[in-house]
Parts: C-alpha cells; sequence; structure tokens
C-alpha cells in the first residue's frame, strides 16, 4: 500500500474505523427481529463458564495479597482498623473491574476472534450467507450482547471473591471477625464508587465482545490468520479496558 | 447427426437462461484471475467447469452468488442483476440459488441435524415436526440418515462433502453450484456424487453448475463442458466434443479416461 502515513498507524486507524462500522451495525441489528435468543443465551453461558476458574482465582489472589501487603504498613500507623475498607474501596473502584476486565480481554477476547477466525476462513462465515442467513446477526450479535451482559458479573464475582481474599489474609493475621470486616466493608461503600464502577463494566463487556468479533469476522484467508487474528483481538480489547477505564474515572471525578 | 446437433442446439437456444455472465473481470491482489468471462446456462442443464487449479474456477462461482463482486462486467442470476441487489434483494435470490463449498464449509460447533436445520428454521414457519420430516429426507437422499446427531468433526471427507450437498439440498434451491463435489474422494464414492448429482438433477430439475477437474465425474454429468484458461473461456462443447479436441491444454483434461 503506498500512503503518507507509516503502515503500522494505517492499520491502527483501519481498525478504528472497523470497530466503528461494527459498532454501528451491531445497534442496527440487535434490535430488529428475528432474535437469536437461544444462541445468546448459549454464548453468555460458554463465555461465563469458560472464565469462571480463572477470573475466581485471580480475585482471591487480588484481595488476599492486598491485604497482606496492607497489614505491616498500615500496623506502623496503628491503622489496622482501616484496612477493610481501604480493601473494599479499591476493590470495587478500580483493581477489580479493571484486573477482571483485562483477563477477560485475554481469555474471551481472544476465544471469539479465534473462533470467529477460524469459522471465517473455513467458509463456515460465506456458507452462512449463501444460505441466505445473516451470520452477523448469528454470530456477531449474539456475542457482543453475551459478553455485554456477562462481563459485569464476572466483575461482580471477582469483586466478592476479592473481598473474601481479603477477609481470609485479615482472618489468618490478625484474627478478624467475619461480621466486623463485612460491616465496614460496606460501609466504607458510597453510592458513587458502586454506580459509577458498575456502569463502566458494561463497556468493559462490550468493548470486548466487539474486538473479538471484529477481528476474528474480518480474517483474512489462510491458517495463520486465525492465531493473527486471537492475538491482535488481545492487544485491542485490553486496550481498550484501560482508556475505558481511564475515561470513566474522569468522568465520575467530574460527575460525582 | 448436424441435424441432431442443430436439434439439440434449437431446444437450447429455446430454453430460459437462469445465469448469464457478460465481460466479468475480476482483479485479485495483483492478479487479473478473471480476464472476460461470457457464460449462459440453461434451466435444467448441467454445466461442467473445467480448470487448472488457481485458474479462478472458485472465483468466478462465487461472484455468480454474490460472495466476491465482480470489478466489471454483468452477471445476471434468474433475472436478478447481482451487483445491484440490496442485501435484502440479495439474500431472497441466494434462497433460489445453492452453493457446496469446496471446502464443505460445514458448521463445526454443530451437529449434522442443526446444521441441516440452520437456514431451514430461519426461511420457513415450520412446525418441528415437518422440519425433522425435511431432515430425514434430504439425509436419506444423500444416503446419511445414520449420521443425523453426530459431529462434523467425526465425519469422513465423503460424508463432510454429503452433508454439505444435504444442507444446500434442503432449502430446494432452483440452480445449484457445486465447487469440486468429488476432489479428495476416492473413485468409488466420487461416483457416488456424481450418480447423487445426476439424481438431483433428475428428480427436482435443478440447473447445475459443476466445477472439476474429476474427468469421470464430468462424463457422468455433463451436458456441456467449458474450458477456463487464462481468465476467459477457452473452449466449450460437449464431453464428446471436447474429448476430440486437436487443442493440448483441453486434451490435457481428458487423458485419464481411456
Ligand atoms: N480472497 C482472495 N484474495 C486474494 N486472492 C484470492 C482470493 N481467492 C482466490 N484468490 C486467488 O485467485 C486465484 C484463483 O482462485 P480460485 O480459488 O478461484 O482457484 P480455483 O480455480 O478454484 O482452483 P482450485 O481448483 O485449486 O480450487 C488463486 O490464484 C488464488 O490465490
Ligand atoms: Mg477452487
Amino acid at each position: 500500500m503506498n500512503s503518507i502515513l507509516p503502515i503500522f498507524l494505517t492499520k491502527f486507524l483501519l481498525t478504528v474505523y472497523g470497530l466503528y462500522n461494527f459498532t454501528v451495525r451491531y445497534f442496527r441489528e440487535v434490535f430488529k427481529p428475528p432474535y437469536e435468543f437461544k444462541e445468546t443465551i448459549k454464548q453468555f453461558f460458554e463465555i461465563g463458564n469458560k472464565s469462571l476458574g480463572l477470573v475466581g482465582v485471580t480475585g482471591f489472589i487480588i484481595g488476599f495479597v492486598l491485604a497482606l501487603q496492607a497489614i505491616p504498613m498500615l500496623t506502623k500507623f496503628g491503622a489496622l482498623s482501616l484496612i477493610p475498607s481501604m480493601i473494599s474501596v479499591s476493590i470495587i473502584r478500580e483493581i477489580g473491574p479493571v484486573i477482571t476486565g483485562l483477563i477477560c480481554a485475554g481469555k474471551i477476547g481472544s476465544g471469539i476472534g479465534a473462533e470467529l477466525g477460524s469459522m471465517k476462513v473455513s467458509e463456515q462465515i460465506d456458507a452462512m450467507e449463501v444460505s441466505a442467513t445473516n451470520p452477523f446477526k448469528f454470530l456477531v450479535v449474539t456475542r457482543i450482547t453475551a459478553t455485554t451482559l456477562m462481563i459485569p458479573l464476572l466483575i461482580i464475582y471477582a469483586d466478592t471473591i476479592a473481598l473474601i481474599g481479603g477477609f481470609m489474609a485479615l482472618t489468618i493475621l490478625n484474627g478478624q471477625s467475619l461480621q466486623l470486616y463485612f460491616t465496614t466493608v460496606f460501609s466504607a461503600l458510597t453510592f458513587a464508587d458502586v454506580i459509577p464502577a458498575t456502569i463502566k463494566t458494561f463497556f468493559f463487556g462490550f468493548a470486548i465482545g466487539l474486538v473479538g468479533c471484529n477481528q476474528g469476522y474480518n480474517a483474512t484467508r489462510g491458517t495463520e490468520s486465525v492465531g493473527i487474528a486471537a492475538n491482535v483481538s488481545v492487544i485491542y480489547s485490553s486496550l481498550l479496558v484501560i482508556i475505558i477505564d481511564m475515561i470513566a474515572v474522569q468522568l465520575t471525578i467530574i460527575l460525582f | 447427426m448436424t441435424d441432431i446437433n442443430n436439434i439439440k442446439e434449437k431446444s437450447l437456444k429455446a430454453r430460459e437462461i437462469v445465469i448469464s455472465i457478460e465481460h466479468l473481470k475480476k482483479t485479485l491482489g495483483d492478479y487479473d484471475i478473471l480476464k472476460d468471462i461470457n457464460l449462459k446456462v440453461y434451466r435444467g442443464e448441467s454445466l461442467i467447469i473445467l480448470g487448472k487449479s488457481g485458474s479462478g474456477k472458485s472465483v468466478t462461482l462465487k461472484c455468480i452468488v454474490g460472495l466476491m463482486m465482480a470489478d466489471a462486467g454483468k452477471v445476471n442470476v434468474l433475472g436478478e442483476e447481482v451487483p445491484n441487489l440490496s442485501f435484502n434483494e440479495l439474500q431472497d435470490l441466494r434462497k433460489k440459488v445453492g452453493f457446496i463449498f469446496q471446502s464443505g464449509a460445514l458448521y463445526d460447533s454443530m451437529s449434522v441435524r442443526e446444521n441441516l436445520e440452520f437456514p431451514l428454521v430461519r426461511h420457513e414457519k415450520l412446525t418441528q415436526d415437518e422440519i425433522e420430516k425435511r431432515i430425514r429426507k434430504v439425509l436419506s437422499n444423500v444416503g446419511l440418515e445414520e449420521s443425523l446427531d453426530m459431529m462434523p468433526s467425526e465425519l469422513s471427507g465423503g460424508m463432510r462433502k454429503r452433508i454439505g450437498l444435504a444442507r444446500t439440498l434442503i432449502l430446494n434451491p432452483e440452480i445449484m453450484l457445486y465447487d469440486e463435489p468429488t476432489t479428495g474422494l476416492d473413485p468409488a464414492t466420487s461416483r457416488e456424487i456424481s450418480e447423487l448429482i445426476l439424481k438431483m438433477q433428475d428428480k427436482f430439475k435443478v440447473t447445475s453448475v459443476i466445477v472439476t477437474h474429476d474427468i469421470s465425474c464430468a462424463k457422468l454429468t455433463a451436458n456441456r463442458i467449458v474450458v477456463l484458461r487464462d481468465g476467459v473461456f477457452a473452449a466449450e462443447g460437449s464431453f464428446d466434443e471436447l474429448k476430440k479436441s486437436g487443442d493440448d491444454f483441453v486434451k490435457g483434461f481428458f487423458e485419464d479416461i481411456f
């Protein structure tokens, strides 16, 4: 390609344009019957199922380590009783959503990219098209809807386990009582912590589904393009998760 | 002899043209794959496209069904100008045109039953019973009733081709486009598939366009053969006419027939 822009920039801009196109097409088709309910539900559970273990383990470790590291430091200031509130606010607002979002970008984003990529390369998507069905609706709309709804749930699940992880560390090292821990955890949280943090997770989910589908659906010919689709999906969806988070934080500061 | 040929010609001329391609041109990457394709396909006939690997046979079929768009020229299918159609119009046309992929293109994540159901439940309002009946019927047509609940990964190459055929037949298309239906199969299975194509044509009066290198398949199924070479159709005729051709390139395809 002869262009004034360097190749990577051209590619980047093309991808951004492709994502924009996909978003427009998604919203045009998602509310138009016939709906692929069955497939959406299937994708929803499949995505959840596949990530439950990984997300749970990471969540637990995050909470556990967070408490573990806070204990010596806050003991020095005599502020041990602040640990539950600190854990709660940092996990719910930031660490839980972002880390889970990034893990899902890796696990779910690459999975969708590879699956649709191999369907494209083996002409299955073309086959749907020539049988006069709508592969975009069946493959893309269902998956984006599923990730948009499932990833917030996974994040809530990860947050919960992270809080439990934090409790485990505290109770093992300091004999923290369960009741006091959770009372402090919940009283530390305000509306302005929970709502924006939850809203942004839907955008994470949407971005991850969108990128994976876009890369897979537009894979070119040849087996190596399946790998590329999976790979690039991870890169772009992780990037998007971080960018969305940054925007969300700014907006939260302005609005709340 | 000439009389018979004349009559044959005349009856062909009188028949309805279902696919008409004029001056089709298609460039992919840096190569002019198709340079000037002209073709008429008549209702009910079975046309074979011969050509070397990589000569653009699959590309030609894909242009007919709108999976690839011509760079120039006209592609008219069942009276519709394919490049001008809107998405919905194209979908309506595609319901009448079946396409058998070279690779089979079965949906890996679905069982044979789901593969066959996939287009059916999305086009027609049928009860569960009717769907079941259609599936059983089309499976018995391709002789694979027992594979109903298998996954594509459990099927052999020949079975995959036949299920691919069944998935297309279940919509009762008027035109069937076969992309190498017998390639990579043993002679016996390959003959079975050729006979299946003939049977479908007989039974449902479909028009078939068959891309193949397999000369015995061509011999069985062809009413007419065209030879694709360097982006144009270089020769045309019945099986016997082309077999006697003086052209070395054309002769090359008929060599393994004794
Ligand atoms: N999507 C594509 N992008 C770029 N080039 C392509 C594409 N599809 C096909 N080609 C090229 O077009 C040429 C013709 O391809 P085509 O698949 O039509 O060959 P064919 O005649 O069907 O061969 P075969 O008998 O091996 O199937 C090949 O050189 C191929 O590399
Ligand atoms: Mg081919």
